[in-house]
């Protein structure tokens, strides 16, 4: 198994250089195997979303390093971060992002503008993205108009317009029923078969038992308290 | 831009307002300016006028014949002309005698605001008292056309003899000497010579009766301009607390497209777009605006101010003179700093990590 992402000795000040700092991540040293599910559990203030954006190069780490097959991410400036970004993570965030007063197709189409692709390629393939997440019938509606798991599965269409081998995702199921979750995860397995390195934040047991995952790790404070590969995940 | 319809065209309203305001005002004192110009063109080199006591007074033949024999100088005329308050319509008019003659004893030709102001038209009788009380009467022989308004509104041209009963001024006596240098060089040396032969006399050239002119234009244009700073500051404040701080929506934006991968310098040429494009047509508009209103309609905001008139206004429509310098300032003048103010905050909110911004 390549070993794809490495997280060494990560931490993460908020409020620097003021009384009320503290470290939402804190020491934190991982290895994310290529085309595996990984789940980062734990309570809320355990340093998830904040180290899913160290990971997906949103934020820098205040020390420690990232590497993304080797090469040292973290430091890198800004075009580089912002073209990893754009064609080597496709960020889920929990409240989705969508831009409002666009259309789902606008929304989709984003993320590959600064790609200068032509205009009418892009459009069909955010047409095929949508269609393939059961969202072609609307594709020209606004996004103010959108069901929960309707957003969530136009966020996951502009995660993956740029074509992506991973795949962030801060919280998936927080603002969807049992139902959509299920439906959210077999989309999951469906990224999964086709090669795509998966990293989730949740404390939904529903996601942290499903089949689609191999590897559930524990944070708590900023630190990881466990780390345990799914028997029953489907990589093995 | 479209999903801030409202706002942008609020902005786009005001912006172009604002450039309408300036452009106007550049436009029109251009082209008064340019007018003068054109009227001074015609006019002689240098006037010369006799000073008793500081006030201008009547010169005598013997000072026209103490000019001529000046080398350089092609011709001396003497000129009639003064001002007559019609207490009728409160307003001044501009009596003169045409120096190539032209106006048949006891007939005027008016100007058309005069003629205007008095309802009269050609073949009516127009009166004056003269300066021993009694009336003097005109028959209107015509109109002068509307295009030389500006310098023709309040004019009323009459014969030489019917100037001299109206004002009570002796055979032999004009208001003033017109002097025509044919080569421009020599018109400094010619002046001096006038003075030199009439101490009691003042020479005026025609290039600082030009400067005269456009000092007075531009002067004019500030006193418009003046209050109009109030507009200005207003639309400057309105900038900048764009420029101070972005909407929270905005930022939200500007962190959810660095977040899906997009470089400050995409998040700026967009803006860069956006706001080019607002300034761009807000320029267009008011300077178009600008155009048709001092050039089709006449500036009816600004000539009151501008033209000089108090109670006879020319009708009349200016040549559009515009110079690409000026176009040129307007456009950095307006275009530019609002380009600034935009592009400043989105540059401090696009530096910043994505996650920050979207907080």
């Amino acid at each position: 198994m390549n070993l794809q992402i490495r997280v060494v000795g990560v931490r993460k000040a908020f409020n620097e250089d003021r009384p009320n700092r503290f470290w939402a991540v804190n020491g934190v040293d991982l290895h994310l195997s290529e085309g595996q599910v990984t789940v980062l559990a734990g309570p809320s203030g355990s340093g998830k979303t904040t180290l899913l954006t160290l990971i997906g190069c949103l934020a820098r780490p205040t020390e420690g390093r990232v590497l993304l097959h080797d090469r040292v991410i973290s430091s890198l400036p800004e075009p580089f971060l912002a073209a990893l970004r754009r064609q080597t993570f496709g960020f889920v965030f929990q409240r989705f992002n969508l831009i409002r007063g666009l259309s789902l197709l606008d929304n989709v189409t984003v993320p590959a503008y600064p790609l200068g692709i032509p205009r009418r390629a892009l459009r069909k393939r955010a047409l095929e993205l949508l269609a393939s997440l059961g969202l072609g019938h609307r594709a020209h509606a606004r996004v103010e108009s959108l069901s929960g798991g309707e957003a969530q599965r136009t966020a996951l269409a502009r995660a993956l317009i740029n074509d992506p081998p991973i795949l962030i995702a801060d919280e998936p199921t927080a603002n969807l029923d049992s139902e959509l979750s299920l439906a959210f995860l077999e989309i999951l397995a469906r990224l999964r078969s086709e090669g795509r390195t998966l990293l989730l934040s949740s404390h939904d047991p529903l996601v942290r038992e499903a089949a689609v995952v191999d590897r559930v790790i524990e944070l708590r404070d900023g630190r990881v308290v466990a780390d345990q590969a799914r028997p029953g995940g489907s990589a093995r | 831009m479209a999903r801030r319809k409202g706002r942008n065209l609020g902005l786009l309203a005001v912006y172009g307002g604002m450039v309408f305001l300036l452009a106007s005002v550049l436009f029109y004192s251009s082209a008064l300016k340019h007018e003068s110009r054109l009227l001074l063109a015609e006019a002689p080199e240098i006037v010369v006028q006799r000073m008793i006591a500081g006030r201008h007074a009547p010169v005598s033949g013997e000072h026209l014949r103490a000019l001529q024999g000046i080398r350089g100088l092609r011709g001396v005329e003497g000129r009639l002309w003064g001002y007559h308050y019609d207490p009728v319509v409160r307003a001044n008019y501009t009596l003169m005698v045409p120096p190539a003659g032209g106006v048949a004893q006891g007939t005027a030709i008016l100007g058309p605001a005069l003629a205007r102001a008095r309802g009269a038209g050609p073949g009516d009788v127009i009166s004056f008292r003269g300066h021993d009380g009694g009336l003097v009467s005109f028959r209107i022989a015509g109109i002068l056309p509307g295009d030389t308004a500006l310098a023709s509104a309040d004019l009323l041209l009459i014969e030489e003899t019917d100037f001299r009963t109206l004002f009570g001024i002796p055979p032999g006596e004009y208001t003033d000497l017109a002097l025509r240098i044919p080569n421009a060089r020599e018109v400094q040396t010619v002046a001096e010579k006038v003075l030199e032969r009439l101490p009691d006399s003042r020479a005026i050239l025609r290039e600082e009766m030009q400067r005269t002119y456009d000092a007075i234009f531009d002067w004019r244009s500030t006193l418009v301009l003046l209050p109009l700073s109030g507009a200005l500051l207003a639309f400057a404040i309105l900038a900048w607390e764009k420029a101070s701080g972005l909407s929270a929506d905005e930022r939200r934006e500007i962190g959810i497209l660095k977040a899906v991968g997009w470089e400050t310098r995409d998040v700026l040429r967009m803006k860069l777009w956006e706001g080019g494009l607002l300034s761009l047509l807000a320029f267009l508009f008011g300077t178009v605006a600008a155009y048709w209103h001092v050039f089709g309609l006449s500036a009816p905001l600004l000539a009151p101010v501008l033209q000089g008139w108090s109670v006879l206004y020319p009708d009349f429509r200016l040549t559009p003179a515009i110079e690409g310098g000026q176009l040129l300032a307007l456009f950095f003048l307006t275009v530019f700093p609002y380009l600034v103010a935009t592009l400043v905050p989105v540059w401090r909110a696009a530096v910043t990590d994505p996650d920050e911004v979207m907080r």
